[in-house]
């Protein structure tokens, strides 16, 4: 029973408001990696304009009602779960819970683990991820459970391009197509960098747009770190669930965007700055809706 | 067995199949997939009556288990059917992370466990699985001993609040536990009672058990025969209170010797009751073809094998 594309017009967005938030979000990565010298912050800081452009205007979604269900919502599953720094700081500012809480990440006795959880019952979190190549699997779960209720809310998954050569991925590429699982809408962030290197020369991905077109899915592309044309792009994703087919979105960004001497670097993928590049990093972002 | 006749000889996949229908029509959150082995688990019921709820994944184990995980996210109570190898240590981290650790409520559906899988040989007689699925934290493992119980089990994991494993197996067996025993999860079964030594058994074995208590019978020796169907949350209470009577345990499992039934009953008496105790099981080897019978007898676990089990541990008291 395929539900109905949800196409209800969509205020349009402040994009400057977003940008600012995504300023914030910024700081809250590098500060929180910083505080715990542990944690990734290249890759959150890559999908912060993804992420504010998804929760602050995307996904219908209230953290007021917030429950692990989640009926009468759109869900979201990070399968990419070690940039769990940008959804942290993202879920708290966007009321899932205080952002002071932001200050325990990676601490003991924390709701904000390394990689996120549902085990410490963190609001907004509903799968435990980090162990990669899982989200997307999930995620067509929750979307066929969806379906099955009559729900005609949509199912959003992140995914690492590094973490497409899991085998996994392309288990669940083929079933959502075959299935027809249309009100899912999958994103890549197409940063082409890996712990060990360049995507290219670890593992190359080929032609990842042929791929997954290949497998019988719609392909979107956008630029991840342009919060205006990643509007543009999810929306018209929107418009495109409910047709038979599932939807990926490829979002090229930079790795460590925002940060000057991270960009465009894998050295970032799992490295926390020293106080130096903190305070250099600080300087670079504006604080907009206060530090927690 | 006076107390226990042979009713019939049925598989204990065909147990599942029956008890995943009545779920079907009792509880409409109840979701099945299946790894192309349909007519294995004996599923094809339950698909043709609900094919909106049933989920052909075809060879894909990871994804399944990944799904399932999914399809609890909204309340669904998914059950999932494939061969016991591709249902545990196929799909381990899936189940780690995306069942286990995350808390979902997946009912992971195991059949042709063990030796008794018979001819298709070692690639698919697992026989580590138990021990794999007790290790993961809040993980419950349930291993029935007939058809008759396999149902009532997988009608029971349907109203328990978690992960599950239930694990039975593929050939026709005898079917002894009256259809309408009480069957809890978490509680043992005293089938017969004994002062001698405790033979705790699990799976297709609990009925060799039995064989093996009437045998010890002839020589005088009264064995205490109890069904620990559930192995994880074990009945710590029933191990030590027949050991207390008996002073002395048998275990017996289609399972490696390791992290099995055996273990987890040394765990508890090392703890709270230290005694003799002898392991039936496979001694830390992969299994082999052959027929189910000519298996048990060449690996050790046949009801002679349990019966010189017994006469060691009464020895060591």
């Amino acid at each position: 029973m395929p539900a109905p594309s949800p196409v209800a017009p969509r205020t349009s967005a402040d994009i400057p408001a977003l940008q600012n938030i995504a300023s914030q979000v910024r700081r809250d990565i590098v500060r929180m990696v910083h505080a715990v010298q542990s944690g990734h912050p290249g890759g959150s800081l890559g999908c912060a304009d993804f992420f504010v452009a998804l929760y602050f205007h995307v996904l219908r979604h209230d953290a007021a009602k917030w429950d692990m269900d989640g009926d009468g919502q759109d869900l979201f599953f990070l399968s990419n779960g070690h940039i769990s720094p940008v959804w942290y700081s993202v879920l708290a500012r966007s009321g899932y819970f205080p952002v002071s809480e932001l200050a325990t990440f990676r601490k003991l006795d924390s709701r904000l683990q390394g990689h996120p959880t549902t085990h410490e019952g963190l609001p907004g979190v509903r799968m435990a991820s980090g162990s990669l190549g899982q989200g997307l699997s999930v995620g067509i779960g929750a979307a066929l459970t969806k379906k099955m209720k009559g729900d005609a809310h949509l199912v959003y998954t992140l995914h690492g391009d590094g973490e497409l050569q899991e085998g996994q991925i392309w288990e669940a590429a083929l079933f959502a197509a075959a299935h027809k699982v249309d009100n899912l809408i999958a994103t890549v962030d197409v940063n082409g960098r890996q712990i060990d290197g360049d995507v290219e020369d670890v593992l190359s991905l080929g032609d990842l747009r042929g791929k997954w077109e290949a497998f019988g899915w719609l392909v979107l592309e956008a630029d991840g770190n342009n919060i205006q044309g990643l509007l543009a792009t999810l929306e018209e994703a929107r418009q495109n669930t409910g047709k038979g087919r599932p939807v990926m979105v490829l979002m090229r960004t930079e790795m460590g965007q925002g940060v000057d001497f991270m960009v465009g670097s894998h050295e970032w993928h799992g490295i926390a700055p020293n106080d130096a590049q903190l305070a250099a990093a600080l300087a670079q972002l504006t604080e907009t809706s206060g530090d927690y | 067995m006076s107390q226990f006749p042979i009713l019939d000889q049925k598989d204990t996949r065909s147990g599942f199949g029956a008890g995943l229908l009545e779920l079907g029509r009792k509880n409409p959150d109840v979701v099945a997939l299946c790894a192309d082995l349909t007519g294995s688990l004996k599923m094809d019921a339950f698909a043709k009556e609900f094919p909106e709820r049933f989920i052909q994944v075809g060879i894909a184990e990871a994804n399944m288990m990944g799904i399932a995980a999914g399809l609890t996210v909204g309340g669904k109570i998914p059950f999932t059917g494939t061969f016991a190898n591709f249902s545990t240590g196929r799909v381990y981290d899936q189940i780690r992370q995306s069942i286990a650790y995350a808390g979902k409520n997946v009912k992971i559906c195991a059949s042709h466990a063990g030796l008794t899988l018979g001819e298709d040989g070692a690639t698919h007689q697992i026989l580590e699985d138990i021990g794999l699925m007790r290790m993961l934290p809040g993980m419950a493992v349930v291993v029935p001993a007939d058809h008759n119980q396999t149902k009532q089990a997988t009608l029971a994991i349907a109203v328990h609040e978690g992960p599950v494993y239930l694990r039975f197996g593929r050939p026709k067996w005898p079917v002894f536990i009256p259809a309408d025993m009480p069957f809890e999860i978490g509680k043992a079964q005293v089938l017969v009672e004994g002062s001698d030594v405790s033979l705790f058994a699990c799976g297709h074995l609990v009925w060799r058990a039995l064989q093996a208590a009437e045998e010890l019978a002839k020589a005088g020796i009264k064995a205490e025969v109890i069904n620990v169907h559930t192995i994880k949350p074990l009945d710590e209470e029933a191990v030590v209170a027949s050991v207390r009577k008996t002073g002395c345990a048998v275990s017996c499992e289609e399972h490696n010797r390791y992290g099995g039934l055996g273990d987890a009953i040394a765990q508890t008496l090392a703890l709270r009751l230290p005694s003799p105790q002898e392991f039936v099981a496979v001694n830390d080897s992969f299994g082999e073809s052959g027929t189910p019978d000519q298996l048990l007898r060449k690996y050790g676990l046949d009801t002679p094998d349990i019966v010189a089990a017994a006469h060691r541990a009464l020895a060591r008291k």
